[in-house]
Parts: structure tokens; sequence; C-alpha cells
């Protein structure tokens, strides 16, 4: 192998538009963390399982951990850090801590981010069992879920009432 | 992961174009198996081409025969689909419960059958139900594309465009799953098709891969029914055994799990 394939990826992130040159082998999440400082999006077990690193791609959720940055280039990515409005939590983050969805919040970005997608895919009337088997995906190691769940419920049926609020 | 180059073909033509053009090249669908493999450097392909945004590896369409999926429809595409729930509701269901949510995003039916890993779920679907590959070269029956575990009948420079599912009258899938990882120990598809032809076929503990069970075959044919599934042993000697399962933990799983595919189906 000579030299490194460097590839210009355009993205929009959390409504900004950015342009990076970055190594072809480069993760979503690398450039989001390294490049762009966004280490909202965090890394937990590097292979698939965990949901530490979910974000938006195109409104629809993605482990960055498992992406290539050129795989989504020219696409819409939203992290957790494109949630709230300025002090204004989304209502799936005021759910979370509403609920105490969380412990040491080291998963919270991913559970919150898949929480958003459940709730756009499942809409207000969601079931637990439903939000249990979408979070199969999501690994928390603090809360035994059930907090997570009442979180993502509630905030499912608050999102439903004031839609268009998902995250986009 | 080591370095590579990575190209997005938008076109059948411009991905096989590159694909003679690498060294040691890829195609890529959604990358859920490929870049875990290549992060974990077990794989380090030259250059990975991938083949999500080509126009002719997408689309289903649903006719009074067939469900005809392109092979860069994602699982999400597939599991979210009316026409299909309408006419192969064992399909949509067996979509929707492959990985998570994020990975359905992202996997696509043409990589799981191109990598035909021995866990996976799709490839039980397209033997049971007498799946046609079309490919950028030929068309196999889904009997002879499957030709051992992680093999198939593709050449390296051999794109899936899309896959034939003729509807069956029924059919329903089952899967026994490793609580961690949630991948098939074992898995079952059954399905009567329109000529009355009963299939079974068994992933996630084949040896070689995805294989069908004539004797339960022929058991459902005069009866389907879940007893007739329960009463045919299937023996260990080419069963996967692991640490997750022996070999003759998953062959009991077998006709447990047909049984129940039987029921979900509709047999009595």
């Amino acid at each position: 192998m000579t030299g490194e394939s460097v590839s210009e990826v355009n993205l929009n992130v959390n409504g900004q538009r950015v342009s990076r040159d970055v190594e072809d082998r480069t993760l979503l999440v690398s450039l989001l963390r390294d490049d762009l400082g966004l280490t909202g999006t965090h890394i937990g077990c590097d292979t698939s399982q965990c949901g530490a690193c979910v974000v938006h791609v195109d409104g629809e959720p993605v482990k960055a951990c498992s992406v290539l940055a050129t795989q989504v280039a020219d696409t819409t990515v939203t992290t957790i850090e494109g949630l709230a409005d300025g002090d204004g939590l989304h209502p799936m983050q005021a759910a979370f801590k509403a609920h105490q969805g969380l412990q040491c919040g080291f998963c919270t970005p991913g559970m919150i981010m898949m929480g958003i997608a459940i709730a756009n895919r499942h809409g207000g009337a969601v079931s637990d069992a439903t939000i249990r088997h979408e979070l199969e995906g999501n690994i928390c190691r603090c809360t035994g879920y059930h907090a997570i769940v009442a979180a993502i419920g509630d905030a499912a049926r608050q999102m439903s009432q004031s839609a268009p609020l998902a995250a986009q | 992961m080591f370095s590579t180059k990575y190209a997005r073909a938008n076109s059948l033509g411009d991905a096989l174009e590159r694909m003679r053009a690498a060294e040691d090249g890829k195609f890529l669908g959604g990358g859920q198996t490929l870049l875990a493999t290549m992060k974990q450097r077990l794989a380090a392909p030259s250059d990975v081409i991938d083949l999500t945004k080509i126009p002719d590896l997408h689309g289903i369409l649903v006719n009074e025969h067939d469900v005809i999926i392109g092979a860069a429809s994602t699982h999400a595409v597939v599991a979210d689909h009316a026409g299909i729930a309408a006419t192969i509701p064992a399909l949509s269901a067996l979509a929707a419960n492959i990985g998570d949510p994020a990975v359905r995003t992202m996997g696509t039916l043409g990589g799981v059958l191109a990598n035909n890993d021995p866990a996976a779920d799709y490839p039980a679907a397209a033997l049971a139900l007498r799946a046609t590959i079309h490919t950028s070269s030929a068309s196999y029956p889904a009997d002879d594309y499957f030709t051992g575990m992680f093999d198939t009948a593709l050449d390296e420079d051999e794109v899936i465009v899309r896959v034939s599912f003729p509807i069956p009258l029924r059919a329903a899938y089952e899967k026994f799953r490793n609580p961690a990882s949630r991948y098939a120990i074992c898995g079952v598809m059954v399905a009567e098709l329109s000529d009355g032809t009963v299939r079974v076929a068994v992933t996630g503990a084949g040896a070689d891969g995805v294989f069908r069970v004539p004797e339960m075959e022929a058991a459902l044919s005069g009866n389907f029914a879940p007893d007739a599934a329960r009463s045919v042993a299937v023996d260990p000697g080419d069963i996967l055994a692991d640490m997750h399962g022996s070999s003759e933990y998953r062959a009991h799983l077998i006709p447990v799990l047909a049984a129940r595919a039987v029921a979900k189906a509709g047999g009595a």
C-alpha cells in the first residue's frame, strides 16, 4: 500500500455545513469527535454492540463507530449536541432527566438518539415492549433500563403531541 | 483499520470497472459486517466499492407471484414495506429482527447474501422461499447459490442486483437468539410454497452454512402441523458447535423452532 487515500467529506452536522478532508478509513465517530470536537457521541465497545455512538444520518439511527465518514458524505447528521435549543432541552432529554433515565451517563447520548428514533418511528402510542425491543443495540450498565424505557415512552407521547420537534 | 480507498459506484458498470482496477477490492453494502472485520484487521481490502448508491440496486416490486427486492435495500426498508408485509409477512418480520435499529438502517439484503454468514437470517428465507438471486452476470436458484460457510456462487467481481422471493401460501421464521450478541444460535424458516411444496431452511446451526432438512419437509408435506416438525430428529453430525451451544443442543433446537414456525405460519 502506498500513500493514504484521502477524500473530501461534506456534511450538514447539527445544522451547520462542514467540509473536511479525511482518510478514507476514517469512521464517522472519529470525524465527529476528533475533527469536529463533538465528543458527546461516545465510543463504548467500538464493535457495534453498545450503541453509545448512535447518531442520526438523514433522520435514521446509525452506529457512528461502524460507518465510514465517506459512506455518509452529503448527508445530514444530528448528534446529541444538536438537540437542545439553547437552554431548552429536547423533550427526550427532558424526559431522561425527569425519569432519571441515567446514572453514569456514558450510554445516555446514544440512548437519547435511539429514543428519538424510536419515537419518530413508532409514535406516541409506542409500547414498553416495542421500546425494549428497539433498544437491543443500546447497552446500559447502570440503570437496569426501567427508567430509560419510561423516559422514552413519556417523551414519545410528548413528541407526538408537538411534532415535528424530532431531530432532523 | 488498515488504509483503504473508498469509492462510491454510481452504476453497475462503474462498480465492476472499479473492482477490476483494484488490487484487492471489496464491494461494500451497509458495511455492518465488513467494517467490523476491517477494524479488527481481519480484512484489509485495498479498495472498498460502495454499491448502495447504484439506482439499479434499489426498489421493491410486488407482483402477483413474486416479491422482487433490490439488493441495496436496507433491512429497515424491507421491514417497513407495506407490499412485503401484505404478501410475505414472514420476510418483513425477519428483516425487523436483524441486529438492532441502527444496524437495520445500514445493513442490506445483498450484503447479507453475499457474505453468507452462517448465523445470518436472510439465507434461511432465500432458501426456504426458493428465491432467485439475480447478479450482474447470472441468476442463481437459492439451492445453487449457497455453497458453504461464508461461501457463495458469486465470483469476486460479481454483484447481486436483486432477489426474487416467490410469494408462498404461508411461511414463518423462528430464531433462538444468543442472549448477548442477539445473533441466531439457530433459526428456522418454514414455508409452504404456492405449488404446495414445503421447504425448511436452517441458519445458525450448519457447519456448512444454511441448509434444508428434507426429512422434515417430507413430514410436513403430508401434515403441516407443529407435531410433524417436532417428530423429526436431526443428526448432530453436521451441526455447528461453539461456546454458545453444542451440536446436540443446536440439533435439538431445529425441530423445536420448526414446530414454533409451523404454528406461527398457521399450521395445526
